[in-house]
Formats: C-alpha cells, structure tokens, sequence
C-alpha cells in the first residue's frame, strides 16, 4: 500500500508521491517551498503552526501540508490567493505576540521566522495592544531562553519526547498563555539537548556558550568531524576571524542525521582553554623552559635515539585513540624507522591475551543498527560513550526490538529494555549461560547453568531478523575482554548474530587498521616492562590510560619521554621531558575512520592556536630531524594516499580466536572496582570543556556503591573512603548509588583524584577513611 | 572684413577690460560671502556627517546592543565590534572600534542602528595621527556624552523625516 505511486499535481507541476506521504515532503523533494514552523522532518507532524496552509482543489479551506497525505489526481496550489492570504493571515498571527527584538537576539539573521516574515509579513503592524511577555527559565550551562520570543511550535517538546526520549520540556496552558518549560525547576539534561537550539525555528533557544559573541553574517562555515565518539558525526564549524564560535551538525542521514550530542557540540570551548600548550617546551634541570620549535625537536630526536641507544625495543609509542589516521601512521612509521614496533592505542584496554580482533568495529553500518530486531550489549553505556548511537539503538527499541545489556551498572535508558545487572565478574556468567541457552557446551560455559531469561535471549536472538552482539569501552577495559569477546563471538555464531564492538574514541577502528594489534606492542605490556624512551600522542597519563599508576611508575623509570599534546596538565608536566603543542580538532586536517568503518577526511579550518601545529606536520619534522627515509610527505593527503596504499582495501573484521576456557583474572570474590569513564571527562579536550564541566553529567572522583555495601564496610553517604588498589591508595568521598551492584565500588576513570590508584576494573579494598 | 574692423575697434577702446571691470565694480556693492574662518562658521544640515559618537540614554547606560548591524553595513569595513553577555546578562560590546581612515563617513551606520546609539555628530575639526586612526568606545562615549545635546536636538530634527 504505502509503495504504490500516486500523480499529484503542485503548482501546475506533475509530481509522483508514495500514497500516504504528507504533501510538505512531497512538495520538498519536487523543491517547492512551503513554509512552515512546526513542521521537522524528524518529528511528529502536530500541525499546530498552521504556517504551510495550501490550496487543494475541491476543498472549500486551505489545508495544512503538513497534515495532509497525498491522493491520486490532488491538485494543491501553494501560490494562489487562497493559499497566500492564509499564509499571511497565520504570519500576523504569530507576529503579533512575537517581540521585535531581532537586534539582540542571536537568531537574528538564521531565524525562520524573520526569513518567512520577509515573504508573508506586513510591515505594518495592526495590533497596538500589549504583547505577551514570559519570564525567562534557567534550563542548564548550554541552553539560554528566551521564552517570549517562543511561537509555540512546540519541536523542541516534541524532540524531547520523541528523539532524546526524555521528556524534560512541556508546554503548560494553552493558547495565549501557552508556555514552554520543564514543569517543576529543573535543567534539560538530556545528552542531546543541544539539538533543541537547532530545531527551535526562532530565537527562543539558543546556545549559551555562544550567546551574543558572534552573527550569523559573520561566521565562515567549515566542514569536519566530531573528535569525541565513534559515531563521526559530521559538523559544521562557524568561524570568525580564524576562532571556532560554535558547532552545529552537518546532515548526514547515515552517520549522525541532523543531529549532534552535547558532547560535540559544546567541545570546542577547550579549544581556547587557559592550560593550552601554544609553544614547545623542554625540561631543562627539572624546570620547563619554553624554546622554539626547532630547538624542541633536536630535543626530542636527541633524547629519542639517545633513549633507544641503538636498540629499537627501547622505544614505544601511545597515541591516542583520538588522534587522525595521519598522526598514528606516521608515529608508527617513526617508530619503525628507529627499528621499534611498540605502538598501541588501546589505552584503556583491560586486556591483551592474544585472540582477540586486531582491527574490530561495529559490524555494520551506523543506519542498520535501528533495523535491527534483537540486540545483546556486554558493558556499553551507548548514551554515555556514544550518544548518538544510543540514539540509533534508542530507535530500533521504539520499533520493538528487544535489547538486552549485561552491565556491572544499572543504567538509565530511555527506552525499554532488560538490564542484567552484576559484578564485573559475573558478567562473564550471565554471557555464558546465554552460550548455554542456545545449547554450547564449550569453556566455561559448560559450567554455567541457563535460567529462563537467557533462553528466552538465546531464542530471541536465533529468531531475530537481524540481531547483534555487541560489545562496549567497559567489557574492553575489562580483565577478561578475551573471555568476553570468546564467549560474545561463541554467542553471536551460534544464533547467526553479528558481532560488533561499540569503539570509545573517534578513530579507534582506524586506529586499529593501522597499529595491527595483535602484532606490534601492547600498552599494559610497554609499561609493566618499562621502555627507555616513549612518544606519547595527545593523551594525559594521569586521565587517558587504564592503569595510571603502572604508567606513572614506568614514566618515572623511562629515560626520555616526548609528548605531543595540545594541552598542558600535571601529570604530563611529571612524565615527559619534551612537550610539543599539538593543533586540536578544528585545526588538523585528517581523517577518522568511525565505528562503521567510514574513512571522512577533513581539512584544518581554525588557526592553531599560538605555535601549535598539526601532529602530522611535528612527526613529519621529527622524522627528518631524525634523518628518516619516507618523511617528505607536504599535505596531509599524501599521508592518506600512502596510508591507504599500505592498507591495501584491508577492511575492519571481528574475527575472535579466543578459547573460552582461559584462566579468568577478574577475582570472582572481593570488592571489585568498575572504573567506567565519565561522558565529560573522555579526552583531554572535553575535560576542558567550561560548559559542559557545568552540566549534571560532571561529575567528581568518589567512591560509589550501595546502601547494603556501605552498610557493610560501615561507610555513610558524605563520608570518607580510603581506597587501596594495589600500591595506590586515594581517599574520595562516599556516594551511595543504587545502581552499583552489591560488592562493587564504582569508581570512575578518568578523573582528578584516582590518579594514584591501579587498573580501571579490578580488585580494590574500601576502608572507612 | 567687417569682422577685423569691429575687432580691431574693441580692442582699441579696451572693451573687454571694461566688462570686467563692471563685474568687479558689481561684487564692490553687494553682500559679502566669505566667512571668516575660524571667527565665523558657515550653516550646518542637521544631518552633517562628521565625527562619530556613541550616545547613552539618560540613566547613563549606552545604548549600544551590539546588533552589530552598523558593522555589517559599513561600506569601508571601519567598523569592528566584539560582544557577549555583560554581568547582568544584557547584551553589550567588549570592542567598539572605528578605524577613521577607512571611515567614508556615509553615515550608513547611524541609518541602520536600531537604538540611534551610533551617531555621526557635526564635529569636524579633529585630526588624528596615522599611528592613532583606531577611535574606541570608550573616546566615542566621551563625545557622545559631550555633545548629546547637539545630537539629540538633531535627531529630534530629522524624526519626521525618517
């Protein structure tokens, strides 16, 4: 029914239209405009603006398009004087209440409704008697209102309650007296929110970080892609004079839509945070000294091949799973031309035991993941690591699929699912006994016994359409990734799923390409046996590894440790003798490979910051200081170009070889840690972040577990715990959470605070402080 | 022929000098246009264009809202504003500058500024250095505050006119 074709006439033009399609999307793909306020491609249609009233033949009333599904032989006029006087009707209208404020407000200049006022207003006003005015509500750091310039349209509620599935505003009273607002006192904590500055067709809610510092007409566009998650979205920079003012999504239907998280949104304030590095730095007797660069990089190469002393084994390198495709290649072409192989990404990675996929992903494309109709997620918190595919998942739950996550936390969702909560190493058990369910013997799964929810899994998945395993950052940072990704894979094959990782950082599948993890070096292994010399790639010691205190230590023990970082921290300040600023997001060209496998490249748009340059431009320096052949690359496409040839068309693949009869290192018993990773603090540039270091999503260092765990260790809300983690110990305040199984502590990465304390998962003793 | 005999009559009676003469002895007699500059000024339009200023209401706050229409409108691109949000949260400008060399004095700005903030007033004996072209808000707040009598008279004259 809904593939059959209809012939509709628009403006004297013949137009075929799926029946059924609503006359504003035909009359869109045929290019005719129509305006409309209410009206978002992505929302539910409530027609409430009455802006896109048209003219259909043989209807006495003009009809709103937006509402209206196509018939066969419609013949709709969008220009006539019917049509024409109902929309100029509708304009006066909305004007009437509308402030006339354009000079300050920041939509000015990008409003719909100044644009449509052009074409339908009057530009004398007829009504002279008092306009409505309502106060202003504090919704949050990121979202400013301004609430009587609000025409009711009501996408921004609609947004809420249909795409962030948080419905966090409303609208209270009606007509006149309508207002948008959250109801009782509170802020929009969606991680989405941002998205409702966009849909707002008026200037009634803009972004605050970006309020009043820049106009429409002065903003230069560029094209990029969010540094943070494994989505890739795709943004726009709007720049004036060579600063990034704001970011705003760039459609994309197969990657992030129209949408953009919070996180990409707002992340560009670190950019121009007060501890940038903006000139090189050495250590000279203990005290950093600022030269030029290229006293910096003799420095560095020096102290490199000094480090190495002929032995190429000495050194190692970390880069981070953030940085370009470029940045990784040509460190590792560094590397090898000083005879070493030791670089990894896989910095918060729990465990290297040999099996595991050396260049895992998704498994699918970004799109599918809402086509799909039985999901099993092992330790993920998609809205938290990656929002926007939480989004997508969020999307295919709504459609009725039954998702299902094995987590060591209880998570809060916005859509229905079952959530088996359990210690980190029960999430082993839970995995297995769905193997069980779907009848393996194998490992430890022979051990296991099924209950009737996991065979209820284990069938859902075998009769799934299409159905996925998937694994998240958390079941990585894991002791026994490999038992998981053993038994996930044993899962997934068994009822026909795909298997697929959910990757934490922007180009960790293309990070993955490049290192060849089971080959080259393996970070718990370059720290537990210190190197002499490393080369560390936009990371911060203390934040950004699984276990700071091992790398601390082998830092302190390495000879000669260079950083490439854009920002200047304590912990790199402690770890490394030569720091050279690095060009941040939106000011490197490069390219991120994101958890589909998607290859997008994009062009540097801001100027770096002071003397900081493009991390492919200071290895590409480094390796002729260094007098390495290969080094003569002059743009970053030259580096992609032989990137891709060396790749040769190999593809990310998830091929697990893991037995699931390892020895399991996760203590089954004792107090375990869960060290999941903030959604604010996951890289160095959106700890920097001011504006969303103001959200409810900050959060501190503390130590979080539930009533009955503290009850037993005799620990309080408010109080103090000593938290020892091997050598480490830290004191953090207690906070009782109901969603922290018995017999964890939850205690995050990633934060000021447990820098001195061990591995991300793991065991750790709590005592009252 | 004739022609050269009536030449040669008019020059020999100094017939041209004469008619000069006549315009001479004519302007000895008349009213006298020339102003005595600086003790004497010619008339002004209300609507001169000459040095800029920007006005405060009369609380004392300014009145500039940072729209920054004048900026975008500004033929020479004189103009230069920077903006975000004051203590109180109201909209204002951190950087108002005018770069007098570019300046056309078009008066572009005063037309399009929605609050009358920026002015051109009829002060036009200034000079300025080359090293010192860029005029602030601070110095344009000065003038505007020392000649807003002027200005608002003016203004008050032309309202009917806009």
């Amino acid at each position: 029914m809904s593939e059959q074709l209809v012939t509709i006439e628009i403006d004297g033009r013949e137009v075929k239209a799926k029946a059924g399609a609503m006359l504003i999307d035909v009359a869109d793909e045929a290019g005719i405009h129509i305006p409309r306020f209410c009206y978002h491609k992505k929302l539910s249609v409530s027609a409430n603006c009455r802006m896109c009233l048209v003219e259909v033949e043989k209807v006495p009333r003009p009809l709103p398009a937006c509402a209206t599904p196509v018939n066969d032989g419609m013949k709709v006029k969008t220009q006539s004087p019917l049509a024409v006087t109902a929309q100029q009707g509708t304009m006066e209208f909305l004007l009437i209440n509308h402030p006339l404020d354009c000079p300050i407000c920041d939509q000015g200049g990008e409003c719909e409704l100044q644009d449509v006022a052009v074409g339908y207003g009057s530009d004398v006003c007829r009504y002279v008697e008092g306009k409505r005015v309502v106060a202003d509500k504090n919704i949050g750091p990121l979202v400013a209102t301004d609430l009587t310039r609000c025409i009711q349209c009501t996408r921004c509620v609609r947004f809420g309650a249909e795409i962030a599935g948080v419905r966090e505003l409303g609208a209270t009273g009606r007509g006149e007296h309508m207002q948008i607002g959250t109801y009782i006192e509170k802020s929009v904590d969606s991680e989405l929110s941002g998205n409702i500055i966009d849909v707002c067709p008026v200037g009634s809610l803009t972004s605050k970080p970006f309020r009043f510092r820049a106009r429409a007409w002065e903003l230069v566009q560029r094209d990029a892609v969010a540094p943070h998650d494994s989505m890739g979205s795709n943004v726009h920079l709007h720049l004036r004079n060579g600063e990034i003012m704001r970011v705003v999504p760039k459609e994309n239907e197969a990657v992030n839509e129209c949408w953009l998280s919070d996180r990409d949104r707002y992340s560009y304030q670190g950019i121009y945070s007060e501890d940038r590095l903006t000139k090189p730095l050495v250590k000279k007797d203990g005290e950093w000294q600022e030269v030029d660069w290229k006293e910096a990089l003799e420095a560095a190469a020096n102290g490199l091949k000094a480090a190495a002393g002929g032995d190429g084994d000495q050194l190692a390198a970390l880069v981070s799973p953030n940085s370009t495709q470029e940045e990784i290649w040509l460190a590792k072409k560094l590397l090898q031309g000083m005879g070493s192989d030791n670089i990894d990404y896989r910095l918060r990675q729990g465990d290297f035991r040999p099996g595991q996929p050396d260049r895992p992903w998704l498994g699918m494309a970004i799109a599918e993941l809402e086509e799909l109709d039985a999901v099993l997620i092992i330790g993920a918190n998609p809205r938290q690591d990656q929002p926007l595919l939480g989004h997508r998942l969020r999307k295919a739950a709504m459609k009725g699929a039954t998702i299902t996550y094995i987590n060591p936390l209880q998570l809060v969702l916005n859509y229905r699912s079952s959530q088996w909560v359990t210690t980190p190493a029960g999430m082993l058990e839970e995995l297995a006994a769905v193997g069980k369910g779907l009848n393996l013997r194998r490992g430890i799964i022979a051990q296991t016994k099924a209950e009737d929810r996991h065979k209820a899994l284990a069938a859902s998945l075998k009769e799934a359409g299409k159905a996925a395993v998937l694994l998240g950052p958390m079941a990585l940072a894991h002791p026994d990734a490999s038992m998981i990704w053993g038994l996930a894979d044993a899962v997934a094959e068994s009822s026909g799923a795909t298997l697929g990782l959910l990757p934490e950082a922007a180009n960790s599948t293309g990070a993955g390409m490049i290192c060849e993890a089971e080959n080259n070096g393996k970070v718990r292994e370059l720290l537990e046996n210190p190197r002499k010399g490393y080369l560390l790639c936009n990371l911060e010691p203390s934040l950004d590894l699984h276990d700071p205190a091992l790398a601390g230590k082998a830092f302190d023990k390495a000879e000669f440790v260079v950083a490439l970082s854009a920002f200047r921290g304590d912990s790199l300040d402690a770890a490394a003798d030569v720091q050279l600023p690095l060009a941040t997001f939106g000011e490197t060209s490069g390219t991120f490979v994101n958890a589909a496998g998607d290859w997008q490249s994009f062009a540097g748009a801001a100027k770096p910051l002071g003397e900081a340059r493009p991390g492919w431009k200071i290895l590409r320096v480094l390796g002729n200081v260094l007098e390495i052949s290969g080094f003569d690359q002059d743009d970053c496409g030259q580096v992609l170009a032989e990137i891709e040839e060396s790749l040769a068309g190999r593809k990310p693949e998830n091929k697990v070889k893991v037995d699931v009869n390892e020895e399991r290192w996760m203590p089954a018993e004792g107090m375990a840690r869960i060290g999941d990773v903030p959604i604010y603090a996951a890289d160095p540039l959106v700890r920097r972040a001011s504006a969303l270091q103001e959200t409810v999503h900050h959060v501190e260092a503390a130590v979080r577990i539930n009533a009955e765990t503290a009850k037993g260790l005799g620990l309080e809300e408010g109080g103090q715990a000593l938290v020892s983690q091997g050598d480490g110990q830290a004191t953090l305040p207690v906070v009782i959470d109901e969603t922290v199984p018995a017999n964890c502590a939850r205690v995050q990465s990633a934060l000021a605070g447990t820098e001195k304390l061990g591995a991300a998962f793991g065991a750790v003793t709590l005592t009252k402080a | 022929m004739l022609k050269t005999m009536r030449d040669y009559i008019k020059s020999l009676f100094l017939l041209e000098l004469f008619k000069g003469m006549k315009l001479t002895g004519y302007y000895l007699f008349t009213k006298e246009f020339t102003v005595q500059y600086p003790e004497e000024r010619a008339p002004m339009s209300p609507r001169f264009r000459g040095l800029h200023a920007q006005r405060r209401y009369e609380n004392g706050e300014e009145r500039c809202i940072a729209c920054k229409l004048c900026e975008a409108v500004c033929p020479a691109q004189a103009i230069t504003i920077e903006a975000e949000p004051r203590e109180d949260g109201s909209r204002r400008t951190t950087r108002y500058d005018i770069d007098l060399f570019k300046c056309i004095f078009c008066g572009y700005c005063q037309e399009s500024c929605p609050v009358d903030a920026i002015v051109e007033t009829r002060v036009y004996e200034y000079t300025r250095d080359p090293s010192n072209r860029v005029i602030d808000k601070e110095e344009l707040l000065k003038i505007g505050d020392k000649y807003e009598a002027q200005i608002s008279a003016d203004i008050a004259a032309q309202a009917k006119h806009r």
